[in-house]
């Protein structure tokens, strides 16, 4: 088995009153490609906050690659959620992507022709680079998510995380970067978090369900009442009629061996 | 009457480089303002600023110098609060609004005898800037574009995304404190202009004029500077022609202006 690179010990995040995260254990291992499905509202972008040192956990303990989340920062990339973004914001891909590079500089220091050599080199991995010098805010859904997956991956991480890098883009968008992802995790682990378990399911790994407290099974096949519990709503309004086994592998060819 | 028959008096010269200085920091800042969506925050710090004029007319040392401190502290206690008290942002802006306007008008009520240049405070007088502060003016001129050059990755990422920048391990706080120190300076050339009731104009219009232009944050200081050397001229003249308080005939020039291309834009959009 390989090697722990996230632990979660007894995680409790309050704010004030509200309990956002009931007593959350969790273990990612190195190269997992973890997928944690929820509700809006369940407390999936708060546990990537606290996998990145973001969020103080009320109680319990972090551990990112054995060390504090603050400790491991640079060996993280962090693909938040698009929606949050100002799209009138003045910033080219190029900049935006350049902004990946930043936190390991030291204070004051400016952007090197290195840096803006792999920011281009990582755009066009994501097949963005002929982009590089346009209005961010002005690209498609699909694209957007492939600069903030380009400004995660400029710092070379060994794990990524990714916040809902689905939202509000079609399918087949959905599919590249999925296929996008799976490519990646031959290197990187990576842990998504979603509200999406439509194409999710034929490409992750693991899966665990998220609604204030993590109901993690390891495998892929999650039974129904598992994600009954977690949306707290009868199985078949979000599984499109498959009372059981609704995570199931697709075929066969999806399972591929470590 | 012509704009080079007005520059032959040195007062109308001294009130040219005054204005072509206070647009170097509107320029440079208001574009950062702007794009942060903080235009209040510098409302708040500005009328802050007055309690320290008020402070300098008790005290008897120049107003401006007061300005500069009640600026410079208003606005490391913006960023703090935010962070450490349970008061919104919202509601700090507006207790720190009104708590400079009160201290000043108090001190100033304290203070023996007339006060002549009170209103040249509040609402600007670019005619009678004296040498001594466009001296002044240039150095913090010099110390705003200093701090943006070596600062403006930072400032830059900062504002587009708060989370990932400080998960990427950028000092998002001291950052933040950083262009809200540049908005305090900025505040204080902008006092001798616009006066520190219509300061927030000065900051926000000619930068959301020129972000309807541009999506590159150089771009939209390079050309808010550019407005704002035209609006204060224009409206210079104006005033000169016209008769009228300079300081509110440049904010009424770059309204104007902000009215006729937001209705460009909305043309060149259909």
């Amino acid at each position: 088995m390989s090697e722990e690179v996230i632990r979660l010990e007894n995680v409790w995040v309050k704010f004030g009153d509200h309990i956002v995260l009931e007593d959350i254990n969790l273990s990612v291992r190195n190269r997992d490609f973890l997928g944690i499905i929820g509700p809006n509202g369940g407390g999936k972008t708060t546990l990537l906050k606290v996998i990145l040192g973001l969020i103080k956990p009320t109680e319990g303990n972090v551990t990112v690659l054995g060390n504090p989340p603050e400790k491991s920062r640079r060996f993280l990339g962090y693909v938040p959620q698009i929606s949050q973004f100002d799209r009138e914001f003045p910033a080219t891909v190029l900049d935006v992507v350049l902004m990946g590079r930043l936190g390991a500089k030291g204070i004051l220091r400016k952007y090197s022709s290195e840096d803006i050599r792999v920011a281009e080199e990582v755009l066009e991995s994501v097949n963005m680079l002929e982009f590089k010098d346009e209005h961010v805010g002005r690209l498609s859904g699909g694209q957007i998510q492939r600069v903030l997956l380009a400004r995660a991956l400029v710092t070379d991480p060994k794990i990524l995380l990714l916040d809902e890098p689905t939202a509000s883009i079609d399918e087949p968008t959905k599919i590249d970067i999925y296929e996008l992802l799976k490519e990646l995790n031959r290197k990187v682990t990576i842990v998504l978090v979603s509200h999406d378990i439509g194409v999710i399911s034929s490409y992750v790994e693991k899966i665990a369900c998220l609604n204030r407290r993590l109901y993690y099974h390891g495998s892929k096949e999650v039974e129904g009442e598992v994600i009954e519990e977690t949306y707290q709503c009868p199985i078949y309004l979000i599984a499109h009629g498959f009372p059981h086994r609704v995570l199931r592998r697709h075929d066969k060819k999806d399972s591929r061996e470590k | 009457m012509g704009l080079w028959e007005i520059l032959q008096y040195e007062f109308m010269r001294n009130a040219l480089a005054a204005g072509i200085m206070a647009s170097v920091a509107c320029g440079v800042v208001g574009a950062l303002v702007v794009t942060r969506r903080i235009s209040m925050i510098s409302g708040g710090i500005s009328h802050a600023a007055f309690g320290g004029i008020g402070l300098g007319f008790y005290l008897k040392f120049n107003p401006i110098l007061g300005a500069l401190i009640f600026a410079i502290i208003s606005a490391l206690s913006m960023g703090i609060i935010k962070e450490k008290t349970g008061i919104s942002e919202d509601s700090a802006i507006g207790i720190l609004w009104v708590t400079g306007m009160s201290l000043g008008i108090v001190l100033i009520s304290l203070t023996p005898g007339y006060t002549p240049n009170l209103f040249s405070y509040l609402f600007g007088s670019i005619l009678t800037v004296p040498r001594s502060d466009l001296i002044a003016m240039l150095i913090l001129d010099i110390a705003i574009l200093l701090v943006t050059y070596m600062f403006y990755e930072r400032f830059l990422a900062v504002s587009f995304d708060e989370d990932y920048a400080e998960a990427s391990g950028i000092p998002v706080q001291y950052t933040y404190l950083t262009l809200l120190l540049l908005v305090a300076l900025t505040v204080v050339i902008l006092i001798r202009i616009v006066g520190v009731i219509l300061i927030i104009a000065m900051l926000t219009i000619p930068a959301t004029i020129a972000w309807q232009f541009s999506y590159k944050l150089k771009q939209i200081m390079i050309i808010s500077f550019i407005l704002s050397v035209i609006f204060t001229v224009e409206g210079l003249w104006l005033s000169y022609m016209l008769n009228l308080p300079s300081g509110a005939t440049i904010v009424l020039v770059s309204v104007a202006t902000l009215i006729l291309s937001s209705a460009l834009k909305r043309t060149l959009r259909k």
